[in-house]
This record gives C-alpha cells, sequence and structure tokens, in this order.
C-alpha cells in the first residue's frame, strides 16, 4: 500500500495500537528545558520512578536565562532556582545537561540540528510547541504538555491519536527579498491560526527542496502557528549532507543502516492525503502581521484589511487592531517602531544573522531604535564572529547578546514595555507575548533589519 | 498524577465570548517560573483580569461576580499557542473542570485530557446558544455528562452529544492517566526499544 513520509515515520515507531484508542508511539529524542520539566520530574520522584533510557534525553536551559552576563549568578531568584532544577534533575537522572554557559547551550531546538540529535525519520518530543522545527529533517517531531514529557521519561512512549495529514506545496521562483519566514507567513496568513489543527503537514514543492536545511527548519517551525502539530519535509541529499559527522549522528556501519531506512522517506507517489493545498511562490511578498495572532499576516506593500461589522470574530478582529493602536485600512510601511528583535528558534540561526548583516552592512542603526539580537545558540555565535558578521554589526551601531529565547517570550528581562512597537523575527505576536502590553509585528530578519535603519516599517527590497 | 474522577458535572458557567484564546493569554510566560504544580489559578488570564498596577479589571467577565461556575465556555479556536500545560493548570486551579468550545487546539485539548479537565467540543451554534443562555440568565445551569457524552442546557432542555477517545474517557470516568497504562507495558516496550535505528 502506498504511504506518505509521515505514515512511514509513524507506522515504525508504533509500539502499540490500543482498542478505540490512541497508538503507543515510542519516542527517539526527548529535548527537556527548565520551564516544562520540573513538575514532570516531581512526578516520576512521587512515583518512585526512573528515566527509562536517559541516553535518549537531552536537556539545555534556553526559556528563562539572561542574554547578557550570562557567566555571572542569575539574579531573578526564581529563575535561578528554576535553572537549578534542572540542573539537579538531569544529574539525578542521569541526562546530559547543557546549561547556561556551556559551549553546547542554546535554544532546544536549534541545538537538536545542530549536534545530530535531530535525525531524519525519528520521533522527536520536547515540551514546547515549536519542537515541529525538527521536522526540516524529515522527522516526527512534535510539542507535548509537561504530562506527556513525565510519561516520555519514565516509559519513552507517548500515546496519541493519529493525525490527519495534509500536504502545502509551493512551487515557483522566491522573489527578491522573500525569505522561507515569509513563505511560510502566508502560508499561515491563508489558513488561519485553526486551519491546520488536527492535522500534520508535509511541505513539498520546489520551493522547499530548494530551500536550505535553515530556511526549512524556519518552516516547519511555524507549523504550530497554523494549528498543526508538526510539518515535515522528506530528506534529500541537503539533509544528510548537513547531519553527517555530527555529534550524535549515527556514524560507520550505523551510518550506512540508517541512509538505507532514510532513502526510504518521501511520500509514495500515488499516497493520499486528507488535504492539500497548493500556492504559487511567484505572488509571495515580504510579510507582515498587523494583529496580535501569526494569521493576521499580509504583503508589507498592502494595508490593514476590513472586517464586515458583526460578521463572524469581528470582536476578536477589532479588539486586536485596538491593542495594536492600528486602524483597519492602514498602510503598515512607515509606521513606526521602537524595537528589533532577531533571534528566537524561528530566526536565530547563522543564516538569519547573514540576512540581517546585508541590510544594514555600511548604514548606521536609527539612534531612536532599541535593537537585541540574540543568536540562537553559541555554536551560532562562534559562526557570527567567524564569519565577521559581529564586525558588521558593530560598525553599524548594533550589538550582541548571549543565546537563549529571550524576547520571543519574554520570560527574563528583555521585555518589550507597554505599548511599544517591536519587528520580530520569532514565532507569536499575541497579546502580551513580549511583556505586557507590548506589541509585536512579525517578519523576516530582513524587514527586522529594514525596520532597525530607518525606525519604521520599510521593504527591504528599497535598501539592497 | 492521578486526578479526579469525571462523572457528571452540573454548574453554571463563565461566558468568555472571545475567539482564538491562546495559552499566552490564559497563563503568561512570566509566571511560568514555579518549580512545582501549585498556585496557577492566580495568574490566570492575568493581563485581562488585572491592570498594570495590579488593579481588578471590572470589566473583564472573571472579575464580574454576576458569574461562576465550574465551566468555563469560551469563543472558536481555544487554547492555540504554546504548549505549556501550566495553562491547563491554571485552569483547574482556578475552580474549572471543564471547558466547552466550538473548536480547540490540539495540544492544549490533550494537556487537558492529561489533568482531568474536560475539554467538550460542540457546535458553533450549539456555542451561541449556550452563550445566549448564560446571557438571558447569567444563574442558568448546565450540565456536561461524561458516560453519555452530552452537554444539556437545563432551562431549554436543548443538548448536543460530543465526541472523545473512548480510551481517553474511559481514563476521565476512572481517573486514570497514560502513565498508568504505559506502565504495564514494559516489556513489550523494551522489546521494541532493542529494534530501534537510533
Ligand atoms: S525561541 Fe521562543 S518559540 Fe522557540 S523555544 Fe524559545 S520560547 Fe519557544
Amino acid at each position: 500500500m502506498s504511504k506518505t513520509l509521515f505514515d512511514k515515520v509513524w507506522d515504525t515507531h508504533v509500539v502499540k495500537k490500543v482498542n478505540n484508542g490512541p497508538d503507543v508511539l515510542f519516542i527517539d529524542r526527548h529535548m527537556v528545558h527548565e520551564v516544562t520539566s520540573p513538575v514532570a520530574f516531581l512526578g516520576l520522584k512521587n512515583r518512585k520512578l526512573s528515566v527509562l533510557y536517559p541516553n535518549k534525553t537531552f536537556a539545555t536551559a534556553d526559556h528563562n536565562t539572561p542574554t547578557i552576563n550570562q557567566h555571572l549568578p542569575v539574579k531573578d531568584s526564581l529563575s535561578a532556582n528554576q535553572l537549578k532544577t534542572l540542573e539537579r534533575n538531569s544529574k539525578n537522572f542521569g541526562i546530559s545537561f547543557w546549561g547556561l554557559g556551556h559551549k553546547k547551550n542554546g535554544i532546544v531546538h536549534v541545538i537538536g540540528p545542530e549536534y545530530g540529535i535531530t535525525l531524519p525519520g525519528a520521533t522527536i518530543v520536547c515540551g514546547d510547541s515549536h519542537t515541529s522545527t525538527h521536522g526540516a529533517f524529515g522527522a516526527i517531531a512534535f510539542g507535548i504538555g509537561t504530562s506527556e514529557v513525565e510519561m516520555v521519561l519514565s516509559t519513552q512512549c507517548i500515546m496519541q491519536v493519529k493525525p490527519k495529514k495534509m500536504r502545502i506545496n509551493v512551487n515557483g521562483k522566491m522573489g527578491k527579498g522573500v525569505t522561507p519566514k515569509d513563505i511560510a507567513l502566508f502560508i499561515i496568513s491563508r489558513l488561519s491560526t485553526s486551519g491546520a489543527t488536527g492535522f500534520f503537514v508535509e511541505y513539498s514543492g520546489s520551493v522547499f527542496t530548494e530551500m536550505s536545511m535553515e530556511g526549512r527548519m524556519t518552516v516547519c517551525n511555524l507549523s504550530i502557528e497554523m494549528g498543526a502539530r508538526g510539518g515535515m519535509i522528506a530528506p534529500d541529499d541537503k539533509t544528510f549532507e548537513y547531519i553527517k559527522n555530527r555529534e550524535f549522528t549515527p556514524k560507520d556501519k550505523n551510518w550506512s543502516n540508517s541512509m538505507k531506512y532514510w532513502k526510504t522517506l518521501y511520500s509514495d507517489e500515488d499516497s493520499k492525503f486528507d488535504k492539500e493545498y497548493y500556492f504559487d511562490a511567484n505572488e509571495i511578498e515580504p510579510m507582515i502581521t498587523f494583529g496580535t495572532n501569526p494569521g493576521m499576516g499580509i504583503s508589507i506593500t498592502k494595508g490593514i484589511p476590513s472586517i464586515k461589522n458583526n460578521g463572524e470574530g469581528s470582536i476578536s478582529y477589532k479588539k486586536s487592531l485596538n491593542y495594536m493602536g492600528y486602524s483597519e485600512g492602514d498602510e503598515m510601511i512607515g509606521k513606526k517602531i521602537d524595537f528589533v528583535f532577531l533571534g528566537s528558534c524561528t530566526n536565530g540561526r547563522i543564516e538569519d544573522f547573514r540576512a540581517f548583516a546585508k541590510i544594514i552592512k555600511g548604514k548606521k542603526k536609527n539612534p531612536d531604535v532599541t535593537a537585541w539580537l540574540v543568536p540562537g545558540s553559541h555554536k551560532v555565535l562562534e559562526s557570527i564572529k567567524e564569519e565577521g558578521i559581529l564586525n558588521i554589526l558593530n560598525e553599524s551601531g548594533f550589538e550582541l547578546r548571549e543565546p537563549g529565547c529571550s524576547a520571543c517570550l519574554a520570560m527574563n528581562d528583555d521585555k518589550i514595555p507597554i505599548g511599544k512597537y517591536a519587528v520580530s523575527t520569532s514565532n507569536r505576536n499575541f497579546e502580551g507575548r513580549q511583556g505586557p502590553g507590548a506589541r509585536t509585528i512579525l517578519a523576516s530578519p530582513l524587514v527586522a533589519a529594514a525596520a532597525a535603519i530607518t525606525g519604521q516599517i520599510t521593504d527591504p527590497r528599497t535598501l539592497f | 498524577m492521578a486526578y479526579d474522577k469525571f462523572n457528571i458535572l452540573k454548574s453554571r458557567a463563565v461566558p468568555l465570548k472571545i475567539e482564538n484564546v491562546d495559552t499566552d493569554q490564559i497563563i503568561p510566560a512570566r509566571f511560568l517560573k514555579a518549580v512545582e504544580r501549585v498556585g496557577f489559578g492566580d495568574n490566570l488570564f492575568r493581563d485581562w483580569r488585572y491592570d498594570q498596577k495590579g488593579k481588578l479589571k471590572n470589566d473583564f467577565i472573571l472579575n464580574n461576580s454576576l458569574y461562576e461556575g465550574k465551566i468555563l465556555v469560551g469563543g472558536k479556536n481555544f487554547g492555540s499557542g504554546s504548549s505549556r500545560e501550566h495553562a491547563a493548570w491554571a485552569i483547574y486551579d482556578y475552580g474549572f473542570r471543564c471547558v466547552i468550545s466550538s473548536f480547540f487546539a490540539d495540544i492544549f485539548k490533550n494537556n487537558c485530557m492529561n489533568i482531568g479537565v474536560l475539554p467538550v467540543q460542540v457546535s458553533e451554534s450549539f456555542l451561541q446558544k449556550i452563550f445566549k443562555n448564560i446571557e438571558l440568565n447569567p444563574k442558568s445551569n448546565f450540565e456536561v455528562n461524561l458516560l453519555e457524552q452530552k452537554v444539556s442546557i437545563i432551562d431549554t432542555k436543548e443538548f448536543e452529544l460530543f465526541e472523545i477517545n473512548p480510551y481517553k474517557k474511559e481514563n476521565l470516568l476512572n481517573g486514570f492517566d497514560d502513565i498508568d497504562y504505559l506502565i504495564n507495558l514494559k516489556d513489550q516496550i523494551s522489546a521494541f526499544a532493542n529494534k530501534t535505528p537510533f
């Protein structure tokens, strides 16, 4: 029987099918961070259970960490306690822990691929919804809740009803100034934030085969923002080239054995999807959001759409525009901004810093803009230095911070103040996501760079 | 953690007539620093309930003494965004045992069921009937019957059946969780693990 990529990976991981119930799914890789794990470890202790396969679990500190002076003790006592708790739990349960200051430390979804923890055809979970990022390698990767973290720690399995399957095809050429972030924001604007709820998505088409691994990660990362459990892209030579010789990638005979499995990972020609969409990349422009969910996105050159009075969702729509201080019909270009955030597991990789540098090179940061540039990991930070990007940033008046989630969720001190506008390369523009009262405008690293230079929403295509 | 059994819940309901309520609203990230599952109810809908100075906002539904109950009724696409189970904990800790909406985000729905909060998905038209009923009479009661998979508006005797995975239903009725189930599969799991490639 013909199968989709998703079916192939899922079916190889089913330990047991429960009658009328979910499948018991075996998990190959489990990533853990400080925020969603403490109660899970506490649960293990209360039930007197151990971690079944400690070498399949990897812990990092990222959500609740400062992005300056990481060598000093963490000032906030609650945060410090949470970080200590993860360190202690990792030690007690025999899990490898890459804490603050460790050279492999970074955002959980950035370091997974960097060290070959993320592999094609694997099942990967983490107590974080953007686990979908790892799907870029042809893995089934999805976010889970804390009860499920406890489940995976204690049994290496999770109970899941098999989601439905969706394929999103994007063909054509990506235009000047259009990045993987724009492709994703475009798709979300068409499907809405709940358009893929209940589905697992496969991205297919020339746009994705031509895309770099970093770009694929950005796209898969944002799958959750249209409600999907995850997104994946069939592995190809680019994928294998990327993972080869990384620390945790299979070696020698294990590599060739794995390769046999990996080569089978694509959707068979006549395989069936429950839903399928087709988009043309030629029609996609640099995107920007104007509201308080990632589905409220438009081409940067367009105005804010109007909504029918009292139509479905009109109360929420108006509430959203009111929060943003915008009106129907407003042009986005030219709107003043106060902050720029480059970073997160969506756009905190080296390619994103290259893109940012391309725009700002030889120009000066706008004095009215506060810019937070936060690498996704120490490895990214190192590359920024090695490639000379740091110099370019410094010459233009930008500073670099230390790795972490930072203003993506504003658990640490990196909070956008009330009422201020931030152009952010992260993934969520929810009310208060970047700090109470903060107004977030999601965009690509190119749009973020353009805004950092001009102090207002600017079409990046006018700057290069 | 095993939780209280869920069977029949008869209660008034609190109407939250907003769509796309995301988990960042249910519990903002800055309240996720705890290492134990205590006190999350205090910060449920924190930034909608309190202003910047910590004063109650009178126009928010949870602050209106007219409304109370163990059932929270939310607009379409409830619980999207972050996977934080803290959102479900906050709802539970505040005193809700059931959330009714016309559409739920996946992870949120799973999280609820894993801690004993029942997510009930009804049609958009039935959801509007519920809202209407509370509007007309804030004291009106509703009944959620898990065994019969039925939610009823007591005043009008209208009802709708809802779907739930039979395995999850069994768990909720008995107060079991998935770990109880998985622990019993230990041998099968380790046999499987020996065959896996990574
Ligand atoms: S960068 Fe943002 S989205 Fe990514 S893991 Fe951190 S908090 Fe979550």
